[in-house]
């Protein structure tokens, strides 16, 4: 491969500025960690909740995943199609548009110009930009695909391509709205359909941008990493086409015991269960290719970033579609289980795959190889931890809340008040706050580790 | 075709994905929208007025909903603690939906009248004055900012709530009438929050209490001719705990936890009326107190009995007598 390529800069300008996003959103993280246990710092309007909870998601959905996203995807097309990318000038302009957007959405969040629908809270001009910077994604994925000299596309560029295609179709369908002013909207849809829109978004959102891409680089990471071939080849169409059907019919999940038609919650928690299959098809895959030389996980440092990362992915797409279940989410929906169980897939399965696909991708374009592989086993160990206290603290938390908010005395009325309720969840908040600081110090230490890995050596080149 | 090929043609593979993930947005998502029976609209359930939609705007832009959902569910427990469940009919003037996914606070579907605006002004202001372990942040700078009105009329068209232009400036004028009034119910607890320069002025906390007092308010009115009294039940007339002094200490903690925010330390009064007296608006005898306490009073007081229960309501009228007793 050649050092210092155009579609390397664009590599590497991509990871870098995910990281700066992933370390901003998790600064505003733990300063709502801190919130919950002290209302005080709910210093100014821009510092409270209601509007920094929003900068926080949308931070990290669009600033830190979008942008490793974009980086891992055009590393692997170029590597999978032994083609350089069709439009190098055009990726070049979608660095700084990108950069450009997540820093207006950041400041527009922080002003309370939101839409209040979850993760598609931006007001319309932003969307119309977000769609702007897909379309020069698109451009760049299906023309170098066309051009490309491999014949066979491998499975990496499939999940690559679902992801291109479902994010447009569902990010669009959901912010359909009709403008009052700049910064102002109201929602196409009314109440109910609202709703299910949303979720019909809000899950595939989850779909398109922390699955199908995160196995696209799992696929392709892993077998680079270890030097061993995916288990089977056959599989992974099995769970690549069953995936891709099935969670498109689950959103209501989202929306159990609400007004929302009861026949679109039951086919959307039948489609849930039905999601675990092809789930763990993607999870068996990934073990069976370490099958025999599971030696790798402590002889090659990357190895058990992937392995830990697609662990949490099974763990999260069986915890998933259990909170479908109508009981289940009667008691657990609303309480503090339901974040734990999104950090676990953000912290435990994005942020592990994306990270180890950076030091892997970085370590080429350099030729240096990584910076300190000591300082990558800290941070890896840091971020397990962080992430399991913080995730565990919040199950049992939801199951405390869920409890409380459920409990009654013989004569049917309610022990507990809400305020009952809120009291019991502090000393579950602080050891949140805990976990988040441990997490953000891993994460800090691969920041540093990615960038001493990845500076322009001496000749700068 | 060779199925193969399906793997070395990206366009091919792109159109088919999409034709893929449109089976299950078809069925669940887009043909719902042509259902009637997805969103029913009810003339029970009437728009937002002018204020209400400005201060359901605040509630969007403050993030309200990332706290506080809107959707109480068909559960027992959850009936009891905010009241009757949500009907799809409520939503059908919300653009957008605003039934939320987290209850760091509880839910507000049925927040509308079950206290007094001073309530909420004070609330908003500082929460921890009145729940000193609730991690509600404070809001004061709503009541430092005027309300913007320059896009009202816009919105109510865009929204199609069915008035015009005339109508937005009468319905914000009358608003502003009532609450700088001084007879204002809320008067006093307004002032203290209000800087002087509002006063006179529509304030963005003016707006936001409004819309929360509109919450569930259509569906309680249109319940209430069907469901009759209140149902304080006849055979609730003598308190069995009448001066049993550990109950009343049991209904001291109660009365700490749920009524003091309102009737202030000992019953001393505060948006509700004093307690600690002989002096009573709505009766003295038992089942007075015991009808209060369970079924709630008009002009916000909350019905109490699907949380308490009978044994808690009689251990707190008890308790009422004993402040009662010690006041004279």
């Amino acid at each position: 491969m050649t050092n210092g390529s155009r579609g390397d800069s664009i590599v590497r300008g991509f990871a870098l500025s995910s990281v700066f996003w992933l370390l901003v959103g998790l600064v505003v993280g733990m300063w709502l960690a801190a919130e919950m246990i002290y209302p005080a710092l709910n210093l100014t309007p821009w510092l409270a909740f209601g509007r920094l909870r929003v900068v926080h998601t949308n931070g990290l959905v669009f600033g830190f995943a979008i942008g490793g996203i974009f980086a891992c995807s055009y590393y692997m097309l170029e590597k999978l199609t032994r083609t350089p990318l069709v439009f190098p000038g055009l990726a070049k302009a979608q660095l700084w548009l990108f950069n450009i957007a997540i820093a207006l959405a950041a400041l527009s969040l922080f002003a309370g110009m939101n839409t209040s629908k979850e993760y598609a809270e931006l007001e319309w001009p932003l969307d119309v930009v977000v769609v702007v910077l897909w379309v020069m994604f698109a451009a760049n994925v299906m023309g170098t695909l066309v051009k490309r000299r491999e014949k066979q596309m491998y499975v990496s560029l499939w999940f690559l391509v679902a992801c291109v295609v479902t994010v447009a179709v569902v990010y669009i369908l959901n912010n359909l709205a009709i403008p009052v002013s700049l910064t102002k909207s109201y929602s196409a849809y009314a109440g109910v359909n609202d709703a299910n829109v949303q979720w019909w978004f809000g899950h595939n959102a989850v779909a398109s941008v922390f699955t199908f891409p995160i196995l696209a680089m799992f696929y392709y990471f892993l077998p680079k990493s270890t030097g061993l071939p995916i288990y089977s080849h056959r599989l992974s169409i099995i769970a690549f086409w069953s995936l891709v059907f099935g969670y498109l019919w689950t959103g209501a999940h989202h929306l159990m015991l609400t007004p929302v038609p009861e026949w679109i919650q039951t086919v959307a928690l039948a489609f849930s269960l039905f999601l675990i299959a092809p789930s763990w098809a993607s999870v068996i895959n990934g073990y069976y290719t370490m099958n025999g030389n599971w030696d790798k996980m402590k002889s090659n440092y990357l190895t058990k970033f992937f392995i830990l990362g697609v662990t949490f992915y099974g763990l999260q797409t069986v915890q998933g579609p259990t909170q479908a279940i109508r009981a289940l989410s009667g008691y657990l929906h609303y309480t503090e289980y339901i974040p734990g169980h999104v950090h676990m897939g953000t912290m435990g399965w994005v942020t592990m795959i994306i990270t180890a696909s950076m030091y892997f991708m970085m370590a080429r374009i350099s030729g240096r190889g990584i910076h300190s592989v000591k300082l990558a086993n800290l941070h890896f160990w840091l971020i397990l931890v962080g992430q399991l206290l913080f995730t565990v603290t919040l199950w049992i938390a939801g199951i405390v809340q869920g409890a409380m908010w459920k409990a009654t005395n013989p004569d049917g009325s309610l022990t507990y008040t809400f305020l009952d309720s809120v009291a019991a969840m502090y000393p579950f908040w602080t050891v949140r706050l805990v976990g988040g600081l441990l997490y953000f110090a891993g994460i800090a230490v691969f920041a540093y580790n990615l960038h001493m890995t990845s500076r322009p050596n001496a000749q700068g080149v | 075709m060779n199925f193969n090929s399906l793997y070395e043609k990206p366009v091919l593979l792109a159109i088919a994905a999409a034709a893929v993930i449109s089976v299950g947005t078809l069925v669940t998502t887009f043909i719902p929208l042509f259902l009637p029976g997805t969103q029913p609209v009810s003339p029970l359930i009437k728009p937002y007025t002018a204020i209400e939609t400005e201060g359901r705007d605040i509630y969007i832009r403050e993030g309200c909903n990332n706290c506080h959902t809107q959707t109480v569910r068909p559960l027992r427990t959850e009936v009891a603690r905010y009241g009757d469940y949500s009907k799809p009919e409520e939503s059908a003037w919300d653009r957008p939906f605003l039934w939320g996914s987290r209850r760091t606070g509880p839910d507000l579907a049925r927040a509308g009248g079950k206290y007094p605006d001073a309530w909420h002004y004070r609330h908003m202001a500082n929460p921890q004055t009145m729940f000193d372990k609730s991690n509600m942040p404070p809001y004061p700078w709503l009541a430092n900012a005027k309300l913007d009105t320059s896009l009202t009329a816009r919105k109510v068209k865009i929204l199609g709530y069915g008035y015009d232009e005339a109508e937005v400036a009468r319905q914000l004028a009358a608003f502003r009438q009532t609450v700088t009034a001084p007879a204002y119910p809320s008067a006093q607890v307004r002032s203290q929050v209000t800087p002087a320069a509002l006063q006179g002025e529509i304030t963005e906390l003016d707006a936001l209490v409004a819309y929360l007092q509109k919450l569930g308010r259509d569906l309680k009115a249109a319940q209430k001719p069907a469901a009759g009294p209140a149902p304080a039940d006849a055979a609730e007339s003598k308190n069995p705990y009448a001066g049993n002094r550990s109950a009343e200490e049991e209904g001291e903690k109660i009365f700490k936890e749920i009524c003091r925010s309102c009737h202030g330390e000992k019953g001393a009064g505060g948006f509700g009326p004093k307690l600690a007296t002989t002096a009573r608006k709505f009766g003295g005898s038992d089942a007075d107190l015991f009808a209060s306490v369970a079924g709630g009073r008009p002009g916000g007081m909350p019905a109490f009995l699907p949380q308490l229960g009978k044994e808690r309501v009689w251990k707190t009228v008890a308790y009422i007598r004993y402040l009662e007793r010690e006041r004279r």
